[in-house]
């Protein structure tokens, strides 16, 4: 028992900080989405403009 | 054994705990944010022949710059300069209110890297954006 609680001291002393470390961490692939989702608003790009590709693929269903 | 299983459940914990904290978002859901984004919306009709001429070009810092003004004939000089200094204003309000609203002001710098690198991304071909070295380059 009283080795249980020295590990929880343990877990608690190494999660707590990383906790506090991680949250100060800058989300940068979440931050790409939001500036993506305001610079397509502020020039109106519809999706279909950024992925002319898609379009052009063939379809391979309906050449057979 | 009990004591391993407890220590590598102990190590477990403490491995994820992290992993889940990073799940952060970046939340673009706040008036200011719209308003700012509804503002360089509208403004962007009056500067797209700029950006298309190459007279207005996309800075590396996340903001526009009048890069050639002998692209702009004089009476419109004025203007041209007058919808750059707005724009900017708004881009700068932008990023510092997404950090605010982040409750990270300190994420400005990264925001605004961030912004710059997508803005020149998303840029049409023929636009003009400054590389990392500073100079001028066309899409």
């Amino acid at each position: 028992m009283k080795q249980f609680s020295w590990l929880l001291l343990v877990t608690a002393l190494v999660t707590l900080p990383a906790c506090v470390t991680i949250n100060i961490y800058f989300p940068a692939a979440s931050a790409e989405k939001a500036a993506d989702k305001i610079i397509d608003e502020v020039w109106q790009i519809k999706p279909s403009e950024h992925k002319p590709a898609e379009a052009a693929e063939p379809q391979p269903e309906t050449s057979q | 054994m009990k004591k391993l299983l407890l220590t590598l459940f102990a190590l477990l914990l403490a491995l994820t705990a992290p992993l889940v904290m990073a799940a952060a978002d970046i939340d673009i859901n706040t008036p200011a944010i719209a308003t700012l984004t509804n503002s360089m919306q509208a403004r962007y009709g009056k500067l797209s022949p700029y950006y298309a001429s190459g007279a207005v070009g996309l800075t590396r810092d996340g903001l526009v710059a009048l890069r050639d003004a002998n692209a702009v004939s004089l009476k419109d000089r004025q203007a041209a300069n007058a919808l750059v200094t707005a724009e900017n204003n708004d881009r700068n309000a932008l990023y510092k209110e997404i950090a605010n609203a982040n409750g990270h002001p300190e994420w400005e710098a990264e925001i605004r890297s961030t912004f710059a690198q997508r803005w020149v991304q998303k840029a049409q071909g023929g636009w003009w954006y400054q590389d990392a070295g500073g100079g001028w380059a066309k899409k």
